[in-house]
Parts: C-alpha cells; structure tokens; sequence
C-alpha cells in the first residue's frame, strides 16, 4: 500500500476522540483504587497488636514511608512515560524512594544481626506474605496497565515494570500494617522477592498484551 | 491535531500530509533499506492514528511525533534484524540449472533483439556495418564490394551505430 494511499484511509475512518487527562490525574485516580483496596484489606485483617508501639520507631515509620513513596512515585513515572512525548528520565523518579526502601531493610538485617547474632539469619517460610501481594498486586497492575494501555505502541516494557513496582510497593506497605514479621530479613526476602515475581508477572504477561505491533484498519 | 482530535478530516489530512518529511527523516536516519523506512513511516502513521487522544494540545507536537516515529523505526530494523536471521540472500542462487547452457537465456534474447534492430536498418546502412564493422575490412575494400564511395561508407556506419545505440538506450 502507498503511503498516500494509507494517509486516505485514515483520513476517512477519523472519528472525534476523547483527548487523555493529565498524567498525574491519571497516576492519582489509579492511587486512589489502589488506597482504597489495601485499606479494604486493612480493615478486613486488623491492624498488626503492636501498630502504636512500631508507630514511634523512627527506623520503621522511615521504611514504611519509603515503600509508600516509592509506590507513587513508580505509579507517577508510569503515568508520565506512558505519553509518547514525556522523557524516559521520568523512569527516574522513583529510584531513590526505592533505593531508600532496599537500604532501611538492608540496614534492618544488619541491626536485626547484630541485636540477636545468628538466631537474626533463621529463615521462615512466609507464602502468607507472598500470596497477599500477589493476590492484590496483580488486580492492582491489571487496573493499571488498563489505565494506561496507550503505552503499548511506544514504551511498553518500562510501563510494564514500574506498574509492576508500584503495586508491589503498596502492597507491601499494607501489609507491613496488619501482618505481624518482624525479622528484617523475612520482610526483605518476602516483600522483595513478592514485588520482583509481581513485576516479572506483569512484564511476562502484560508484554504481548501491549506491545502488539501495528494494526491496518 | 486538536481539530483532527474533534473530528476535522480535513485539518488530519493536511496534518499527516505535512509531517511526512519529518517521519521520513527520522525513519531513513535509521534505516538504510528505502522500503523498509517507508513501512516505517507507515507504522508510525498508524500509531499516531492509534494514540491521537494521547496528545495535549498544550504541548508542542514535534516532541510527541518524533517518540513515535523514532520508536516504529526502531521496532522495523529489530524485526528486520529478527528477520534477516532466518533468511538467506537469494542472489547466490541465481543460476537455477545446473546446465549452464540453460542460464544464457538473457544473452540469447539480447543477440536476437540486436539482431532484429539490425535487420530494421536501412538497407545502405546495414550493408555498411557488415562490411566496415561486422567483417572488419578495410574502408578501400569495403568501398570496392559494396560499390558505395568511403565517405557514404563512414556516414553510413555512423548512422547505423547511431540508431542502434538509441534504440537499446545507451548514453552517447
């Protein structure tokens, strides 16, 4: 087909279309969602006994921040690189709120380590953990992928993987309210190991969902 | 793109007609193969068909169309890439037969358009070139058997290598 030839047809099957809101609305709306069933699960389990006591440690509070923030900040970059002409350095955004998360558990084994010596190193099995993120977590990056599913025809897989991180890190931050771990390590290996399978997750099947090449009308 | 996003068919069309330069730049800036930069340039048409809602008109639209057209550029040459793995060139292949007087087929319909060509001269002409050209003689010879003086001789063969350069298109 001649590209004037397709220039035509497209002319004639142009319909009026219903222009996109602002990204960060966008990123805000799915936040919501995302509040809204993590405290629907909150409620549903209870708060963890110890939540006042945990409330006035400053290193716990911080961890907890930081997996929120990274959270949005990943349901931001998304938002923002899901649109054909924003930077790819808004990927950018939630590197450090990330990086503040995997070192306030870094450092929590450490302290966990030097507080209990090796009995700090014993390893629990967690599927409870697991099974909580993944089971919202999923849904979650779903609702988001659909959200933004005009990332398909130009950047798909960053798309994919921050929508991955960022329900991943809410959960994990909803979780860390009700579920009673204390052990740094266990949140380390259960939290982080749930959000790389979730991310994994979301760019296994999310990537022939999206990234479909280009369609004749 | 504002109008076109409220339906203008008109203003789309001026629109994708006016950015075809820029969609062919960036395509052909990556890919060499002609084709293969046009199906781009396709490509990217399509999409920004696909996610014409995705624009702000707040924002400048450059930016916006160069992402995609980079972007279905990009995907061509890995798919060509992908592509080129799997295939090998066919030009090695060329010679169908294995005996090789069945490949001279090109050669034999040139020798006998050329043929053809020649027997369309005039009939002063084509006695010439046999002699002068064809036979090789020598003019004083040539102007002996074909009863025709050495000047007529050398126009007469001039013309004719004339008329059947034109005739198959070889440049003067």
């Amino acid at each position: 087909m001649q590209t004037e030839e397709l220039i035509g047809r497209l002319t004639a099957e142009l319909r009026p279309v219903r222009r996109l809101g602002p990204p960060v609305r966008q990123a805000a709306l799915w936040l919501a969602l995302a509040a809204a069933a993590i405290a629907l699960a909150a409620a549903h389990y209870g708060f963890r006994h110890d939540i006042a006591a945990r409330m006035h440690l400053p290193h716990e509070v911080a961890q907890w921040v930081a997996s929120v923030a990274a959270g949005i900040m990943a349901a931001v970059a998304a938002a923002m690189l899901a649109r054909p002409d924003r930077s790819w350095r808004w990927a950018l955004l939630p590197v450090p709120a990330v990086a503040a998360w995997v070192a306030s558990l870094g450092l929590g084994c450490v302290a966990d380590l030097a507080r209990m010596g090796p009995a700090a190193l014993a390893m629990g099995t967690s599927w409870g953990c697991l099974r909580f993120i993944m089971l919202l977590g999923v849904p979650l990056t779903a609702a988001l992928l659909v959200l933004l599913r005009h990332a398909g025809p130009v950047r798909p897989v960053p798309v994919l993987l921050l929508g991955g991180l960022a329900s991943a890190a809410l959960c994990s931050a909803g979780l860390s309210l009700f579920h009673h771990i204390d052990a740094a390590l266990m949140v380390l290996l259960w939290h982080g190991g749930a959000a790389l399978l979730l991310v994994a997750v979301a760019w296994l099947f999310g990537r022939p969902l999206l990234a479909r090449p280009p369609r004749y009308p | 793109m504002a109008a076109a996003q409220a339906g203008d068919a008109a203003a789309y069309e001026a629109l994708l007609r006016a950015i075809l330069p820029l969609l062919r730049r960036i395509a052909r800036r990556r890919i060499a193969i002609p084709a293969e930069a046009e199906d781009a340039v396709q490509d990217a048409l399509l999409t920004i068909h696909q996610l014409r809602h995705t624009y702000d008109p707040t924002r400048p639209i450059r930016p916006w169309l160069a992402a995609i057209a980079e972007r279905r550029a990009v995907d061509r040459l890995r798919r060509h890439g992908r592509r080129a793995g799997r295939e090998a060139p066919i030009g090695e292949f060329g010679e169908t037969l294995a005996a090789s007087a069945a490949n001279t087929g090109e050669d034999r319909v040139a020798a006998a358009e050329l043929r053809a060509a020649v027997a369309d001269l005039p009939e002063a002409q084509r006695t010439a070139l046999a002699l002068a050209k064809l036979e090789d003689l020598p003019l004083a010879e040539a102007s002996a058997r074909s009863g025709m003086s050495v000047g007529a001789l050398k126009v007469a063969t001039h013309r004719a290598v004339r008329t059947l350069r034109r005739r198959f298109g070889v440049e003067e």
